[in-house]
């Protein structure tokens, strides 16, 4: 493989077709989204354009941004519940047989084709009084009657760690199956617990990995606004289901994207602090 | 039924609406002149399904002319869609089904062509209120439907039927109702307006309107649910899970002639009235075919045919319909209902919504 970086414009002819693909899908409707962002709002009609920052304004209250921490606060936790559950278990998971590993990954890939309508469906009823997991606690008597766990916070979280969960997976298994073996020798040979090599000598190798994940499950967490809907109360509601009531049922366009700019500009900058946090981490 | 929110909105909905449109817009145009077509759209799911057995084939055979039906998603998700379609000059649907809330926003920017009323031969006998207008008087839809949103609840854990709305203020049903979640489906402004306060007069007002939000505030705690997707609540009611709540009439009848558990019932104050317009997109050049469509839907056998299979209120006057006493009884009531503010949600949408959404989410 070349490694010289590439010095005439043809050099770039590989990465051409990506460049435009990303340009035309990712780079133009989003700039069309900021775009509307500025555009007016015409109450009871739709918008027209124009460059007002009215859109901006009204989100900027203590309410929105209530519901923006709570977003934040909600996705936050939900990437470091899957890395507590994901790593221990990828970590394993690499250390079974290759048959056996593939099965895992087939079974984590299943869960990724259900629609999260099918998984929100299935949790409130997994969790609700009539039919639900309590029901079982109280047949082996360890409930006195049968509760509902849904609608709520827990709820919510449970439902968003599940479906994050594969992609948790999927991205620290390639880092962990490559992992070296001789690296958890070493350490144990110079007398370390393997609870103590683990969380000495593996985590800080693959802390890139570790960071990498913790941000993707972050921002997939953030783009959620089915489960919270299906399996919280109001007060669970994310900005994300707000920015859907005013782009579908509201016919709000402008305030919806002004919305959704600021849930980019929130998340990129948090990527952006913890990236320079790594570095800095990275250069003592 | 599909109303508001029967069709649960999600990516995958979504992305089956856009498929779908993008597979009409680029149908090639092979049909011959005399293979007549319209494209007619109406609420996805049930609605759309008892549409296509029951009426769409009668209308076929009576004129010639084919119904391509279109699944169309809540009322003001498939306005975006028209009004965005119709700027580029596309009409995904020709006519379209919908609620008085997307009728009056469509008529801010002209979306709905002009019907002519002289060429739907019952249109007097259509009961005025269903017969949407341009304030200039333009009859921007014709009423296709009428439904009522009630008091429902679930029959094992309510052996006695509710009389009045004012059960979902009763501190007995805590955490036991599921109420619908958006200020312009739920009505229950008006529905508190008309319980506590004596009528909808006191919404006049932003005073008025946040006095009844505080009222309204007082049922939280029985709210388990606040729903979007119909499916979710009629899931609950019918299980027990949820008890109580507002739902549709009609549905909540089909599901206890099914053997569900679940009654609706009119409250003393009056269920809510709700309706749904045909309504012809400005960018469709199907207008004849459209009026066509509407004189065969405004005929007494046919609302009658409606009330009885998809179980809707008529549109048309009593004294035409051919309805006994009974079908009526089952679609209908004669206690007076609680009319929607639908001013309220085209000139005051913006602040309704902010601050319904702050009462709920606080």
């Amino acid at each position: 493989m070349r490694r010289t970086p590439p010095e005439r414009a043809a050099d770039y002819f590989p990465i051409a077709y990506p460049a435009f693909m990303l340009g035309l899908f990712f780079v133009v409707p989003f700039a069309i989204m900021v775009a509307v962002s500025f555009f007016r709002r015409v109450q009871g009609g739709f918008y027209e354009p124009a460059f007002t920052f009215a859109n901006y304004g009204r989100f900027l209250s203590v309410f929105f941004g209530e519901v923006l921490v709570f977003s934040l606060v909600l996705a936050g936790l939900v990437s470091a519940v899957c890395l507590l559950l994901g790593v221990p278990f990828t970590y394993f998971l690499t250390k079974l047989s290759r048959k056996a590993q593939v099965f895992w990954l087939v079974a984590l890939l299943g869960v990724l084709s259900l629609s999260e309508v099918i998984i929100g469906f299935a949790w409130s009823t997994l969790l609700s009084r009539t039919a639900g997991l309590s029901n079982l606690l109280v047949a082996i008597g360890v409930m006195d009657r049968p509760d509902a766990w849904t609608p709520g916070f827990a709820a919510v979280l449970t439902g968003l760690v599940y479906q994050a969960f594969p992609y948790t997976v999927l991205v620290l298994y390639p880092s962990f199956s490559r992992l070296d073996p001789s690296l958890m020798e070493a350490s144990r040979t110079l007398g370390a617990s393997p609870l103590k090599a683990f969380s000495t000598v593996v985590l800080p190798v693959l802390r890139k990995t570790l960071i990498a994940t913790f941000i993707i499950v972050f921002i997939f967490a953030l783009g959620a606004y089915l489960l919270p809907q299906i399996l919280g109360r109001p007060q669970h509601w994310t900005l994300s289901v707000l920015i859907t009531d005013q782009a579908v049922y509201q016919s709000n366009m402008p305030f919806a994207a002004a919305m959704a700019v600021f849930l980019v500009v929130a998340s990129l900058s948090l990527v952006v602090i913890v990236a320079a946090l790594n570095r800095k981490g990275a250069g003592q | 039924m599909m109303k508001q929110t029967k069709f649960s909105f999600t990516r995958r909905t979504l992305l089956a609406g856009a498929a779908a449109g993008a597979s009409v817009l680029a149908m090639p145009n092979v049909l011959r002149a005399q293979d007549r077509t319209i494209k007619v759209g109406v609420y996805g799911g049930y609605f759309k399904d008892s549409f296509d057995k029951h009426v769409f084939p009668e209308f076929t055979n009576a004129t010639g002319i084919a119904v391509e039906s279109v699944a169309e998603p809540t009322g003001e998700a498939w306005l975006v869609q028209l009004e965005q379609a119709a700027r580029a000059g596309a009409a995904p649907a020709d006519l379209s089904m919908m609620s008085q809330v997307a009728m009056l926003k469509g008529q801010s920017t002209d979306l709905w062509a002009p019907i002519d009323l002289a060429k739907i031969a019952k249109a007097d006998d259509l009961l005025p209120q269903f017969v949407n207008k341009y304030p200039d008087g333009r009859v921007a839809g014709v009423g296709a439907v009428a439904w009522y949103i009630t008091l429902v609840t679930n029959t094992d854990v309510f052996p006695e039927a509710p009389t009045s709305w004012a059960a979902l203020w009763d501190p007995a049903n805590k955490e036991r109702l599921g109420l619908l979640a958006l200020v312009s489906n739920s009505f229950l402004l008006e529905v508190t307006a008309k319980t506590h306060f004596g009528g909808t007069g006191i919404l006049d007002t932003e005073e008025g309107i946040l006095k009844v939000m505080d009222k309204l505030a007082e049922v939280k705690p029985n709210v388990q649910l606040w729903y979007r997707d119909e499916a979710q609540f009629e899931q609950a009611l019918k299980s027990g899970e949820i008890p109580m709540g507002q739902y549709y009439h009609d549905v909540t009848g089909l599901a206890a002639a099914d053997g569900f558990p679940v009654r609706s019932t009119f409250p003393k104050e009056g269920g809510i009235s709700d309706s749904g317009c045909w309504a012809l997109s400005r960018a469709s050049d199907k207008a004849d075919e459209a009026h066509i469509f509407i004189d065969f839907m405004t005929q007494p056998e046919i609302q009658s045919l409606m009330s009885r299979k998809v179980g809707t209120a008529p549109t048309m006057k009593r004294s035409v319909l051919e309805l006994s006493d009974e079908e009526f009884a089952a679609v209908s009531s004669d206690i007076d209902p609680i009319i929607p503010r639908y001013d309220l949600y085209t000139t005051k949408a913006d602040w309704l919504n902010q601050k319904w959404t702050e009462l709920i989410v606080n």
